[in-house]
């Protein structure tokens, strides 16, 4: 048996819709690691995750959670909030390694200072 | 005031989450209160410098902005990865830009990045311009233009 | 009332992001070079932290939240320390 939490109807349907597209997007996302041919362009699909793929999530776990009552909704606010801010950082850091990297080795891929 | 606490929005995000995340009790009210007070003064060993931000109507609309952005470059670049199509070619663009201060650059930095599809990888000072990639490369014009009507004049209305 | 359709749709969903974890792993092996294999890295603890999210609202429990909270800012943490590994060789300068 499967569990599932209890909810009325349109919430059941509501978070169902949500988190299915949360998770084919970030599928896409990660799929993108695995379609496109160089690393600057692998860089770019995997914001699809952390942006509207984090957003559909927890927009179905607020809708789950407010309904049940069980508990405030802080963590997914915390949660959107860090990962949004944080993932950005995160990838520029990466790129202009990538960056620093290929121009040390002279690639021709990359515009030079 | 500004002895006890130098950085008062620092200080009140800390505290409100410490709150959050524990629960409203008398006893993590005062713990808060005293991680807040001296937690944030660790930003003063950083000396940043001021950034006196404008509270203006441009806040919601940037941010208005860059969701609605979010969601259609989400779509765009959904696509390109499906279904691949033959004619795209990502590149390098150099961009020309005016915003000098760095809260301002940073956070077109972050805004650029976390749309998919674009990515900010150096900021010249000197030849004011900033390097960016971008996945689907048709116009580079398009895209200089785009980026300095949408997000600059905003961000200058708001840092500058 | 326990609705068969919502609990399918969960499954469903931590399924798909079980094969984002894997294309992410496929990354991270495959290479071929190393700011590749931490891009995949990158991508790994984020779909792990949204299986994680998915797990909370199945069940109900407010401790995955707290996991999820904790991968996100050990993953961002990481990400950071490796990036700046690759440019430079050294962690702290």
């Amino acid at each position: 048996m499967i569990q599932s939490p209890d909810l009325p109807l349109w919430a059941a349907i509501i978070v169902g819709i949500f988190v299915l597209l949360g998770a084919s997007i970030t599928l896409i996302g990660a799929l993108g690691l695995i379609r496109l041919n160089s690393f600057y362009e692998r860089v770019h699909p995997p914001t699809l995750g952390p942006t509207l793929g984090t957003i559909c999530i927890l927009v179905a776990s607020i809708t789950c959670f407010s309904t049940l009552q069980s508990r405030p909704i802080v963590h997914e606010l915390l949660i959107g909030l860090f990962v949004t801010m944080t993932t950005p950082v995160t990838l520029m850091l990466l790129a202009r390694a990538a960056v620093y990297r290929d121009r040390k080795e002279g690639s021709p891929d990359v515009p030079q200072e | 005031m500004k002895r006890i606490l130098p950085f008062p929005l620092l200080s009140a995000t800390l505290f409100t989450m410490w709150v959050l995340l524990t629960g409203f009790s008398p006893g993590h009210i005062v713990i808060g209160a005293a991680v807040a007070v001296i937690v944030s003064r660790v930003m003063l060993a950083l000396q940043p410098e001021p950034s006196n931000i404008r509270i203006s109507s441009a806040i919601p609309r940037l941010a208005g902005l860059v969701f609605v952005d979010i969601l259609r470059s989400n779509i765009a670049v959904a696509r390109i990865v499906l279904f691949k199509p033959k004619e795209r070619k990502s590149g390098f663009i150099h961009l020309p830009i005016e915003l000098q201060n760095p809260y301002a650059l940073a956070t077109l930095a972050v805004i650029m990045t976390a749309t998919p599809g674009t990515l900010w990888l150096q900021h010249d000072a000197r030849n004011r311009r900033v390097l960016i990639h971008v996945l689907d490369l048709v116009d580079e014009s398009e895209w200089v233009d785009l980026i300095k009507n949408r997000y600059e004049r905003l961000l200058m209305e708001i840092f500058e | 009332m326990n609705w068969p359709i919502l609990a399918l749709a969960i499954t469903a969903a931590q399924v798909l992001l079980g094969l984002a974890m894997g294309c992410a792993v496929y990354r991270v092996f495959r290479g071929p070079r190393a700011q590749d294999r931490v891009l995949g890295l990158d991508a790994l603890y984020l779909s792990g932290m949204l299986l994680l999210l998915t797990y909370g609202i199945q069940t109900g429990r407010t401790l995955f939240f707290e996991a999820a909270l904790v991968i996100a800012l050990l993953g961002f943490a990481g990400t950071v320390a490796l990036a700046k590994f690759l440019m430079r060789g050294e962690v702290i300068e």
